[in-house]
């Protein structure tokens, strides 16, 4: 149940709500829990609340080093 | 869809498969295995869809925990719940929840006989039923994890600034950390450490787990829901193993920061409190959920309507309880499969999608023979 997606922000609304796109899709989604959410950030999405920032640097540092590592592996294995 | 395909890239994922087995090998070498607890419901289904548990090597086990918070509610939570809609207040609910067995039947049951549930995707929905009927009174099935709380609880904000009165909450909310520590509390249980959840971690952040790591020697690495998340939390956890560590390892790191989020943990700070709460198969655990301050209670469904929620009564020869211990396997069940179904389940943990039966009876069945 603990289930969340990213999601972007394309717009935000007067009273706090926003509009999130998955997939081509459009959502309405609560920023309230989040802080400072801005058009464009990512958000993941649970029970149509965003519960936190999706860190786009972090995502492509964790790419990388996962990637890194596969390759490391790779070449050691016997 | 971008930051989920990546993190299924089947190129990277061989190599780690690779890997799984010489660290495995190693643990073997030691004399050593490893009893994973998966805690999450999310986790078991992502793991059953991917394959997961076929690329482990022999001395690996992945055990499926307590981490589904419709498999946890008690069947006296559905009897009150079901108590109320027979009294004519509208339930307003998390679909799953149609489903689970109470003592006597279940809510679709209940609305099949005429009773008002409505299904909401977001609690939001609950405040939006109590707009259009000011008539009524709408109680809202207020269960969950640290994920979800606080978008629960926050109906509660919503209703007082905008002067809702016909709006209240059933609370049955539950907290991870207690379950982990029952877990490990019990002797039977043998588990030598946790793949935590990601988004229960994304509110309460990595120090949380510390106690597990520290007094107990048991590594916990928290990991996403994607395959190349999970493959990498386990050779974490593995590679602690062997070289004998236990720390807390935050591998989720573009969603879970240092300190969770502090902005849904006020939020439920200000609304909640800690009580003792009645979990499916792990019985009464002390401090082990929330429910409203007292300042609050006339938004606290229990109270407002009179509907004291008692342990209830369990499907006879249902082995959810053990199984949400991780005691047991699905597969160990009698009833599996056979009289147990997700279209006509006996015990909650084939009835919500992310119930470790309902992902054995989806992925893993096969595996029986």
């Amino acid at each position: 149940m603990c289930l969340a997606v990213p999601m972007r922000i394309q717009e935000i609304r007067p009273d706090g709500m926003g509009i999130g796109e998955l997939a081509g899709t459009r959502h309405e989604v609560d920023l309230s829990l989040v802080k400072a959410p801005g058009v464009g950030d990512y958000v993941i999405v649970h029970a149509g609340y965003a519960i936190e920032k999706l860190d786009e640097n972090e995502a492509g540092e964790r790419l990388a080093l996962f990637k890194e590592l596969a390759d490391s592996w790779q070449v050691h294995s016997p | 869809m971008k930051y989920v395909d990546s993190f299924r890239d089947p190129a990277i994922a061989a190599p780690l498969c690779d890997r799984l087995k010489t660290r495995g090998a190693a643990l073997a070498a030691r004399g050593g295995r490893a009893r994973i607890m998966e805690v999450c419901g999310s986790h078991t289904m992502a793991v059953g869809r991917h394959g997961i548990r076929q690329l482990l090597p022999e001395n690996v086990t992945l055990i499926s925990g307590p981490g589904c918070p419709v498999c946890v509610t008690a069947p006296g939570y559905i009897d009150a719940a079901i108590a109320l809609a027979r009294r004519g207040v509208t339930i307003a609910t998390f679909g799953d929840m149609l489903h689970v067995p109470g003592s006597e039947g279940t809510l679709g049951e209940c609305r099949s006989g005429g009773a008002s549930v409505e299904v909401c995707y977001s609690p939001r929905s609950a405040r939006d039923l109590a707009l259009a009927r000011p008539d009524r009174e709408v109680v809202f099935l207020a269960i969950g994890f640290e994920t979800t709380i606080a978008p629960v609880v926050s109906l509660v904000d919503l209703a007082l600034r905008e002067h809702i009165g016909n709006l209240s909450l059933l609370t049955a909310f539950k907290l991870v950390p207690p379950a982990l520590r029952a877990v490990l509390d019990d002797p039977e249980i043998q588990v030598d450490a946790f793949l935590c959840p990601a988004h229960v971690s994304a509110i309460i952040g990595p120090r949380t787990y510390e106690p597990f790591a520290r007094d107990f020697r048991k590594p916990c690495v928290i990991a996403g829901f994607e395959p190349l998340d999970i493959l990498f939390g386990l050779c974490a956890i593995l590679d602690q193993m062997v070289e004998g560590r236990a720390s807390v390892e935050n591998l989720y790191e573009r969603v879970v920061h240092e300190d969770g989020n502090p902005i849904a943990r006020a939020l439920m700070d200000r609304y909640l409190r800690p009580v003792a709460a009645r979990w499916r198969g792990l019985g009464q655990l002390p401090d082990s959920g929330l429910m409203l301050r007292d300042e609050f209670v006339r938004y606290d469904a229990e109270k407002r309507f009179d509907v004291p929620v008692g342990p209830g009564r369990e499907s006879p020869g249902c082995l959810c309880g053990e199984v949400i211990k991780g005691k047991r396997s699905p597969l160990e069940c009698p009833l599996f499969a056979q009289r147990c179904t997700p279209t006509d389940p006996v015990g909650p943990c084939m009835v919500s999608s992310e119930g470790t039966c309902s992902a054995y009876y989806k992925y893993e069945r096969r595996m029986r023979a």
